[in-house]
């Protein structure tokens, strides 16, 4: 009897630890909606980060007021100006070399309905900006166009001149990760808690 | 069949949309003034104007032009008489003159949306146009002396 009621506890306390075991991770993933985690937050920007940074985005988000061109960024040719609209001034307007989609081939004109550098008055720079620099920008409404988070990432899912970056044309590499990447790390990002790195963070 | 209004005046141009423009206008239309440079918009020598703006048409396909006005180096003025034509013409601008109609399509631009251009103002607007013999000192010369011309015409 005593053997019996030894093993019928045994069994109890096995069955608990194996019962907690196996609820544990069910527990976690209902809370990961909306639960926020800073590492993960970081983490997921800093892959955002190195889309952001490639030239297929940066070289129309200049430090200056020229676009950039090639794999190296370098000065736009023909000394391009950003203009009062973001399309350029006077017979150096965007539109008057870049169509509406690319010129087949390589070094011809790459192209967009929407081609332009954002305009002077929300200059939106990516050039020389920090991660953590970069990450307050994009979150602060006065200096990303006026968007909520739902808006940026919309933006980076739905906006057709962002979507370029992966139909840049002949002759330029694309940007380090799929669209629909970085647009899962823009959602963790956010969701996490749309956390910003730290200075050190490079 | 596309239809585009050069200079004034329609044409039904039947080509493959996708031709460059340029090729149209020169080879269809046998507007000849417009030159090609480098077929890449790099050199501004195939400028004309698309409903106002300086375009390339070297790497602008003719579907673009459909429906719209195109205005190129002959249909600049009735007598060749533009402030940038009678400049060009007083200060001896031209050396080979093979850019020299894309160089007036852009200046023509620039003067029409600024009067009065600073030397600096030249330089961003006349950037994208090359001149192999090196006539820019001219061209900035000759597109103050047109802006001085068209004050005097808008006076008298």
């Amino acid at each position: 009897m005593k053997k019996l009621i030894f093993l019928s506890i045994i069994l109890a306390i096995t069955s608990v630890v194996a019962l907690s075991f196996k609820t544990e991770p069910a527990r976690k993933k209902n809370n990961m909606i909306g639960m926020k985690d800073s590492v993960g937050s970081v983490k997921a920007f800093m892959a955002v980060y190195k889309v952001l940074m490639s030239p297929r985005c940066m070289n129309c988000h200049p430090a200056g007021d020229q676009p950039l061109q090639g794999d190296d960024s370098h000065i736009h040719t023909m000394n391009v100006k950003r203009g009062v609209d973001g399309h350029g001034v006077y017979s150096m307007r965007c539109s008057n070399c870049h169509q509406a989609e690319n010129d087949p081939g390589v070094h011809l004109p790459p192209g967009n309905p929407k081609w332009a550098l954002p305009p002077p008055t929300m200059r939106m720079v990516f050039q020389g900006r920090t991660p953590r620099q970069l990450a307050i920008q994009l979150l602060d409404p006065k200096q990303n166009g006026g968007r909520t988070k739902a808006q940026i990432l919309d933006h980076i899912t739905n906006d057709g001149l962002v979507g370029w970056a992966w139909h840049p044309g002949e002759g330029r590499t694309l940007p380090p990760m799929t669209r629909a990447a970085l647009v899962t790390q823009t959602r963790l990002w956010i969701a996490k808690g749309a956390y910003v790195p730290s200075a050190k963070v490079k | 069949m596309i239809t585009v209004t050069v200079n004034g005046q329609r044409h039904d141009i039947d080509a493959d949309p996708n031709m460059p423009l340029l090729w149209a206008i020169r080879d269809i239309l046998g507007l000849t003034g417009t030159k090609y440079g480098c077929g890449a918009a790099q050199c501004g020598a195939c400028t004309i104007h698309l409903n106002g703006e300086s375009i390339r048409s070297c790497c602008t396909k003719l579907s673009r032009a459909a429906g719209q006005q195109i205005v190129t180096i002959e249909g600049l003025s009735a007598n060749n008489n533009h402030p940038l034509q009678l400049a060009w013409n007083e200060m001896n601008v031209p050396q080979c003159g093979y850019c020299q109609s894309g160089q007036l399509m852009s200046a023509a631009v620039l003067l029409r949306e600024n009067p009065n251009p600073t030397d600096q103002d030249i330089d961003d607007a006349m950037s994208g146009n090359i001149c192999r013999c090196g006539t820019y000192q001219r061209i900035r010369a000759a597109i103050h002396r047109a802006a001085d011309l068209a004050k005097e015409g808008a006076k008298s």
